[in-house]
């Protein structure tokens, strides 16, 4: 991945398609599974992330001279330990109710290939400004992922979007979408279309060229 | 209580298995289970490090997290981390032929979800040792099953002719769908008795 050349748009950007943590590198895939069983889980998993990550690339940048390298990968565990501890006591407070839902799988934020992965690859060798951009876009290329996975899961799992019903009483839910083996045929699925959109595109590129 | 020690055990094994029903430690399981005799070798390494994993979460909880339960993220890491390590250079020393089998696996588990993940679960379980040392027994073995399984079925896809789009972590992803499916089965098994 180079870290060289990129202009601060393109830093944003990048995570957001192209680089997609999810569809494309397949990084965080236990809270992508565990959790997107409803749009909301989804979405509050999605903010958390966010959250975390946001503040972690924060302060590995900054400390990014001051952190010794042998100790590099303990130090950014410890940083990104302390935010999710912090996001995890948020959430109980102000929304018990989904904070209930996710569980231990909040604290498992801590092991998110996605945000180890950002600290060592981009946070530590950027400037904060830059830095910030990258975990901006990564976090909502996160959002994205998480959400089309959740909105797939709850409308066909239970008819229903954000909790409002929009199938109508007629339909069957799909109650196999809301349980395991649901999410993991939606990554699956939807890494499909992704694969074939990417492969239709190069084909086309290669023939213009 | 020997009862109760072997439901913990079915339960972690196949009801609630880590890999297909908590979805914790996917990546190796999409990223590495390509051979079975790899996957033989990480499942063990993953028993291993589970079982150190259950003695060192207990001791701290006994011992140290009472006093300061909001330090209790940072204290599973870093001390499941460093305890493997050490452990790691003991086999070294005493034990090359063990070393030589789950040798590269070790650091790599630690930092799996499903190693943080036995951790959390068995202290909000409230398991005490020998409680967690089975626990830890169940989740390990579930880990183990789910990458043979996964890595056998791998293994018979190489033969076949499948379309470029659905290859690679696509088709590892409905594999496992289905595999979950197979599992959801066992909840039944028990609840009818």
């Amino acid at each position: 991945m180079g870290v060289d050349q990129h202009t601060d748009w393109d830093v944003l950007i990048k995570g957001l398609w192209r680089e997609n943590p999810v569809f494309v590198a397949v990084l965080g895939m236990c809270p992508t599974l565990a959790v997107t069983n409803t749009a909301i889980n989804s979405l509050a998993m999605a903010s958390a992330t966010f959250f975390v990550l946001f503040f972690s690339s924060l302060f590995v940048s900054l400390l990014r001279k001051v952190i010794a390298k042998e100790v590099r990968i303990t130090t950014y565990i410890v940083i990104i330990a302390t935010f999710v501890s912090l996001v995890d006591m948020l959430l109980a407070a102000l929304v018990p109710d989904i904070h209930k839902e996710l569980g231990a799988f909040i604290a498992l934020i801590v092991v998110n290939c996605l945000i180890l992965g950002r600290q060592e690859a981009f946070a530590a060798k950027n400037k904060v400004g830059l830095a910030l951009m990258d975990a901006i876009g990564m976090g909502l290329g996160f959002t994205i992922a998480l959400l089309m996975i959740g909105i797939v899961r709850e409308i066909l799992g239970n008819g229903s979007l954000f909790d409002i019903p929009i199938l109508g009483a007629s339909f069957e839910p799909w109650i196999i979408m809301i349980l395991p083996p649901g999410g993991f045929f939606t990554l699956g699925f939807l890494l499909l279309i992704f694969n074939t959109v990417a492969q239709r595109r190069a084909r086309a590129n290669a023939i213009t060229s | 209580m020997a009862q109760e020690l072997l439901w913990i055990f079915i339960s972690a094994l196949l009801i609630n298995n880590f890999t297909l029903t908590y979805f914790l430690g996917i990546c190796p399981f999409l990223g590495v289970s390509n051979k079975v005799d790899t996957a033989i070798r990480l499942g063990l390494a993953n028993i291993f490090v589970m079982i150190i994993t259950a003695i060192a979460a207990w001791a701290l909880n006994t011992y140290v997290l009472i006093y300061a339960p909001y330090l209790r993220l940072i204290s599973f890491i870093i001390v499941i981390a460093s305890t493997v390590q050490f452990v790691e250079m003991a086999i070294k020393k005493w034990s090359p032929e063990l070393f030589r089998a789950l040798g590269i696996f070790l650091p790599l588990i630690t930092t799996n979800c499903a190693i943080l993940g036995l951790a959390l679960f068995a202290t909000n379980k409230g398991y005490g040792l020998l409680e967690g040392i089975v626990y830890a027994l169940g989740a390990g073995g579930g880990v183990t099953l789910a990458l043979i399984l996964m890595a056998g079925i791998r293994e018979e896809t190489r033969i076949l002719d499948i379309p470029d789009s659905v290859k690679g972590t696509a088709l590892s992803l409905i594999i496992a769908g289905i595999l979950s499916m197979a599992f959801m089965g066992f909840a039944g098994m028990f609840s009818a008795a």
